[in-house]
C-alpha cells in the first residue's frame, strides 16, 4: 500500500485533456463535478469500455502542511489508514478488496495524500462506504502503529538510504527551498520518523481528515447520477469534523544566491549532475507562465530531439544522456529540473558548462517555430493518449484539485498550451532559468572528483 | 517473462496486476484476422478513443545472443529508432515527435517485442516509421557509439545496485552455463564487443514472420489495419533462425549466496523450481504462489513479514515462466541487523506452504482475486494490445479468455498441495547482498 508518490512533485502536468487541435471532440469524456452538503467535492470521469470503476479519495494534506519536527507525518498516517475502524476492524477493508478481485493503494506527496481501488463496477457502493467509514473513523492502537513505523522505516532505507541518486536529490529539495516546506522529504528524516507516535498520527488525522477537506474522483463505467445517489448515500453521513484553514505556507524569499550540493559515495559509479530552479507552479504562476515552462522543458529536454540531447549527446559527445522536466503540478512554486550524465572523460564541470551553453542560447536566441510546433503536439497528445486510461485522468484531476487547480483549468489546458508563442518560451528561459534561484547537484564516488575550478 | 528483478519485487505492490491478465472482458471482444500477407492479427476494435495501440513479439530475445556477446538483442532494441532507410537518426526521431508517435522495442530472455502507440490521424505515418525500423535500420556508427555508451553507463550504476547484484546472483548460480544465467543487458566486457554487423546478423534471424504475434486495439477498421499490417511486416523475411536453446532446471536449490555491500539495507533475493505455463498443472501453482507470495496486500509472506512483524516494506513471490525453464522467484529489503529474522520467516512459510498447502477458504478467496482482478488489466488499449500479444506467445489460443474462469474453479484443494509439495518442498536458492548480522552462507 502505502506508496508514496515519491516523485509527486514531478509529477508532470497538472492537467490535462480533451479536445487538442484536429482531434474529434467527441472523444472527450463528460466530467461531472459537484459538492456534497458537507463539503466533499466529487468528480465523475464515465469511462465504459471496460465494466470496471477506479475509486479515489484524495485529501488537500501533504507533506508541506506537516508541523515542523514531524516530517513524514503524513506519510505514515497514511500507512496507518489501513489498520481499521471501530466498525471495520483492522485488515476487513484490505480484504475484501482482494476477496472480489479489486486492487488498492495509497500515496502521498508534498500537497495531497490519495487512496484509491479498482474493481468491477458493481461493487463500487461497497467501497464508498468502507472510504467514507475510515475517513473519520480509524482507531489506533500501539500494536499496529509501531510495526508499521518500522515499515516505513524500511520504505526510507529502500527509497533513500540505499539510493545514492536518492540522497542527493534530498539534499538538493531541501538547499532549493531555504524557506517553503517543499525543502522536506516527503518520507521524512529519519530520526523524526523514529519519534512519530500514535498521538502524532491522530492528531493530524482529526485536523486534515474531514469531507470538507477531501475531493471524491470516481472513473469508469458509471454515470454521473449513479455516483451522486451513491454519494450521498455513503459519504453523505459522513459529518464534519472541523473546518479548514487557508493552505499558508512559507514562502520562498528573492534567492539571490546560487547554491552547490555534493554527494559523494562509494557505490557511485556512475557520476551525474542536476540543477534544480524554482519556478512557478500551475497554481502560483501568472496566466500563460507555467505553460511556457512546460513547452520551455519539453524543447530543453524531454527525448532524443531536446536542445540538450541533441547538443550535449549526439553533436558534442560529451554525455551519455541529457534532460530536463517540470513539475508543475504544486499549490506554490515548484521547480524546473536538468540532468546530465557525463561520458568518461568528460568532468562534471565540463558538463555543466555545456549544460549552461545550451540554457545561453535559448535564453538568448529563443527556440524556433518548428520547435514550438512539435512540442505543442506531443504535450496535446499527452492529453488524447490519457483518455485511454481512466487511471491516467483521475490522477490528473485528482492532482489539479488538490493543488488550487479547477476542472475548467484541467480541460482548458491543451487551449492554453496552444496559445504559447516563441517569445514567451524565450522570455520564461530568460526569466526563469536564473542560476541564483537555482541549486546544482553533483554525484560522486568521492569528492576528489569534483574538480576544482579555476 | 521478463525477469526484471525489480518489477518483481515491486510490481505487485504498486497496483501494476502481475497476473496474467484479463478476463471479465465483456467488452473486449477478440477478432482474429488474415491478412492478405498470410499475417495473423488478434484485433479488438474500439472507437471511443482516437488511437490505435500496436503490439508485436517475435521468438528469440537474449537467449539468442551470440555467447561471448552478451547484450545483443538489448542493443539492437534500443537501435532500431535510431535511423533507418534514407531516414537519418535525427530526423527520424524528429518525425516521431511531429506526429506524436511512441515507437518502441524492447528484448526479454525469450522474446523480442515492440509497440506503438499512435492517434489514429497519424497511423499511416506509424505503420511507415515501424516499416523503416524492422526492415531497414541503418545501425551508423555514431548511433552504436551513442546507444552503446548509454547501455554501459546503466550496467555501471546497476554494478553496485544491490537489487541488480542480488538479482545477477540468483540467475548465474540458478543456471549456470546456460543463457538463462547471462544477464539480458550484458556486461560492460561483452557490449564492448557488438558490431552493427551482429546486431544485423541478429535482426535477420529473429525479426521474422514465422514466429511474429501481433495484437492491435483501437479504432481500426480490419480491412484498414490489414493493408497498414502488410506494409510494416509483409516484407520481413518468411523464416527465421534460431539456434535451440536448451532445456534447463534451475540448480543450486538449497545454497544461500552472500555478496557483500556496504548498504543499510539488505537485499535477498529467492526462489525454486515453478512450472511452464504449458503444464497442465499451470493453474494449481499459480494459485498456491498467489496464497504463499502474490496479490497485494494479502499473502502470507505480507502478513507475516510486514503487518505482522514490521521487517520489510516489501516482500512478494511470482511465477516466471521461460520457454525453456520455470521458477518461482521473489524477494525482500530488511535492514541488516533483521535479515536473520526476515529470511527465517519467509523459510518457515515456505516450508509451511510444502508441507500444508493452501487452506480451503484461502485457495477460495485466491479464485476470486484472479478472477476479478482480470478486467483490471483491460482498461487501456495499450494493457489491451499488450495482452493479446502475451497470449499468443504462450500460446493460450483466442477463446482463452473466456475459458479462464472456469479453469481457476476447476482447480482443487489436492491440486496446490500437491504444486506446494513439488516447487516447494526442496528449498529455495537464496541470494543475499548487504552487510546483514547472523547470516551464513550455505
Amino acid at each position: 500500500m502505502p506508496h508514496p508518490l515519491k516523485h509527486a512533485l514531478a509529477a508532470a502536468l497538472a492537467v490535462t485533456v480533451m479536445l487538442a487541435g484536429g482531434i474529434r471532440a467527441d472523444a472527450a469524456p463528460k466530467v461531472a463535478h459537484f459538492t456534497l452538503a458537507n463539503g466533499l467535492e466529487v468528480v465523475v470521469i464515465p469511462d465504459h469500455r471496460t465494466p470496471v470503476v477506479t475509486h479515489m479519495v484524495w485529501y488537500r494534506v501533504g507533506a508541506a502542511d506537516e508541523t515542523p519536527g514531524k516530517t513524514g507525518l503524513a506519510h505514515f498516517l497514511e500507512h496507518l489508514m489501513f489498520k481499521g475502524t471501530e466498525k471495520n476492524p483492522q485488515g476487513l477493508f484490505s480484504q475484501t478488496v482482494s476477496n472480489i478481485g479489486g486492487q488498492e493503494n495509497a500515496f502521498t506527496s508534498s500537497d495531497y495524500t490519495g487512496y484509491f481501488q479498482r474493481t468491477a463496477r458493481e461493487h463500487l457502493k461497497m467501497l464508498m462506504e468502507f472510504e467514507a467509514d475510515r475517513m473519520t473513523g480509524l482507531v489506533l492502537t500501539d500494536d499496529v502503529v509501531k510495526p508499521e513505523l518500522q515499515v516505513v522505516l524500511e520504505e526510507q532505507n529502500m527509497r533513500v538510504a540505499n539510493n545514492p541518486a536518492a540522497r542527493l536529490s534530498e539534499q538538493m529539495e531541501a538547499s532549493l527551498f531555504l524557506n517553503h516546506p517543499y525543502r522536506r522529504p516527503i518520507i521524512g528524516w529519519r530520526q523524526e520518523i523514529e519519534n512519530l507516535t500514535r498521538e502524532d498520527a491522530l492528531e493530524f488525522y482529526k485536523r486534515f481528515y474531514t469531507p470538507n477537506n477531501a475531493v471524491l474522483i470516481v472513473a469508469g463505467d458509471v454515470t454521473a447520477e449513479q455516483v451522486k445517489k451513491l454519494a450521498e448515500e455513503t459519504y453523505g453521513k459522513v459529518k464534519r469534523v472541523t473546518e479548514i484553514k487557508p493552505r499558508l505556507r512559507p514562502q520562498e524569499p528573492v534567492q539571490v544566491a546560487a547554491r552547490t550540493v555534493t554527494f559523494a559515495d562509494p557505490r557511485v559509479a556512475q557520476p551525474s549532475v542536476q540543477r534544480y530552479y524554482l519556478v512557478p507552479s500551475y497554481t502560483s504562476a501568472k496566466p500563460g507562465e507555467s505553460e511556457a515552462l512546460e513547452i520551455l522543458a519539453h524543447i530543453l529536454g524531454r527525448g532524443s530531439n531536446s536542445r540538450l540531447y541533441d547538443k550535449l549527446v549526439v553533436d558534442k559527445g560529451i554525455a551519455v544522456n541529457a534532460g530536463a522536466g517540470y513539475s508543475g503540478s504544486a499549490l506554490d512554486d515548484t521547480r524546473l529540473y536538468i540532468s546530465g550524465t557525463p561520458k568518461p572523460g568528460t568532468s562534471l564541470a565540463q558538463l555543466e558548462d555545456a549544460i549552461d551553453a545550451v540554457i545561453a542560447e535559448v535564453a538568448q536566441n529563443g527556440v524556433t517555430a518548428d520547435e514550438l510546433a512539435r512540442a505543442k503536439t506531443r504535450l496535446i497528445a499527452d492529453a488524447v493518449y490519457a483518455q485511454d486510461s481512466q487511471g491516467t485522468l483521475a490522477r490528473w484531476y485528482g492532482a489539479a484539485l488538490t493543488t488550487g487547480g479547477t476542472i475548467e483549468q484541467v480541460q482548458g489546458w491543451p487551449d492554453r498550451l496552444k496559445a504559447v508563442t516563441t517569445e514567451q518560451v524565450r522570455d520564461a528561459a530568460r526569466h526563469w532559468l536564473d542560476k541564483r534561484r537555482s541549486v546544482t547537484g553533483y554525484l560522486v564516488k568521492d569528492t576528489q572528483t569534483v574538480e576544482k575550478r579555476p | 517473462m521478463n525477469a526484471n528483478m525489480s518489477s518483481l519485487l515491486w510490481g505487485a505492490l504498486a497496483l501494476i496486476a502481475t497476473a496474467l491478465v484479463p478476463q471479465h472482458a465483456s467488452a473486449t471482444k477478440i477478432e482474429s484476422i488474415r491478412t492478405p500477407a498470410g499475417i495473423e492479427v488478434w484485433l479488438v476494435r474500439d472507437p471511443t478513443v482516437p488511437l490505435v495501440a500496436i503490439n508485436f513479439g517475435f521468438r528469440g530475445g537474449s537467449a539468442q545472443d551470440p555467447p561471448d556477446k552478451g547484450g545483443t538483442a538489448n542493443m539492437m532494441a534500443s537501435l532500431l529508432d535510431e535511423g533507418a532507410g534514407e531516414v537519418d537518426a535525427k530526423a527520424f526521431h524528429e518525425r516521431l515527435e511531429r506526429a506524436a508517435i511512441e515507437l518502441s522495442f524492447t528484448a526479454g530472455r525469450d522474446t523480442l517485442r515492440g509497440s506503438v502507440r499512435t492517434l489514429k490521424e497519424n497511423q499511416d505515418e506509424a505503420f511507415e516509421l515501424l516499416r523503416l525500423a524492422m526492415n531497414e535500420p541503418r545501425f551508423e556508427q555514431d548511433a552504436v557509439e551513442r546507444i552503446r555508451a548509454q547501455i554501459v553507463s546503466r550496467l555501471r550504476r546497476q554494478s553496485t545496485n544491490p537489487n541488480e547484484i542480488a538479482s545477477r546472483a540468483w540467475w548465474e548460480t540458478a543456471f549456470p552455463g546456460h543463457p538463462y544465467g547471462r544477464p539480458g543487458n550484458g556486461t560492460v566486457e561483452s557490449v564492448a564487443k557488438i558490431t552493427a554487423a551482429d546486431m544485423r546478423a541478429f535482426l535477420k534471424r529473429v525479426l521474422t514472420r514465422d514466429t511474429l504475434k501481433i495484437g492491435v486495439v483501437g479504432d481500426v477498421d480490419a480491412a484498414g489495419i490489414a493493408r497498414l499490417i502488410d506494409r510494416a511486416f509483409g516484407t520481413l523475411p518468411a523464416k527465421g533462425n534460431l539456434t535451440p536453446i536448451p532445456e534447463a532446471t534451475i540448480q543450486g536449490v538449497g545454497r544461500r549466496i552472500l555478496v557483500d555491500l556496504d548498504v543499510p539495507q539488505t537485499v535477498v533475493t529467492f526462489g525454486g523450481p515453478g512450472v511452464k505455463r504449458s503444464d497442465p498443472d499451470f493453474m494449481p501453482a499459480y494459485l498456491m504462489d498467489h496464497v504463499l507470495g502474490g496479490g497485494s496486500f494479502s499473502s502470507r509472506l505480507y502478513h507475516e513479514v510486514r503487518e505482522k512483524r514490521g521487517l520489510a516494506y516489501g516482500v512478494s513471490d511470482n511465477l516466471l515462466w521461460l520457454y525453456h525453464a520455470a521458477v518461482h522467484i521473489g524477494g525482500t529489503a530488511t535492514r541488516n541487523d533483521a535479515t536473520k529474522d526476515t529470511i527465517d520467516v519467509i523459510d518457515a512459510e515456505v516450508a509451511r506452504m510444502a508441507q500444508e498447502g493452501p487452506t480451503a477458504d484461502e485457495l477460495d478467496k485466491a479464485k476470486t482475486y484472479l478472477k476479478g482482478s482480470f478486467a483490471l488489466g483491460l482498461d487501456t488499449s495499450t494493457k489491451i494490445s499488450n495482452q493479446l500479444v502475451s497470449m499468443q506467445l504462450d500460446n493460450l489460443g483466442i477463446e482463452y479468455i473466456d475459458k479462464r474462469s472456469a479453469l481457476i474453479d476447476a482447480v482443487t484443494l489436492e491440486d496446490t498441495k500437491r504444486m506446494a509439495k513439488r516447487l516447494l518442498e526442496g528449498g529455495m536458492l537464496v541470494t543475499v547482498v548487504g552487510r546483514p548480522q547472523g547470516v551464513a552462507a550455505k
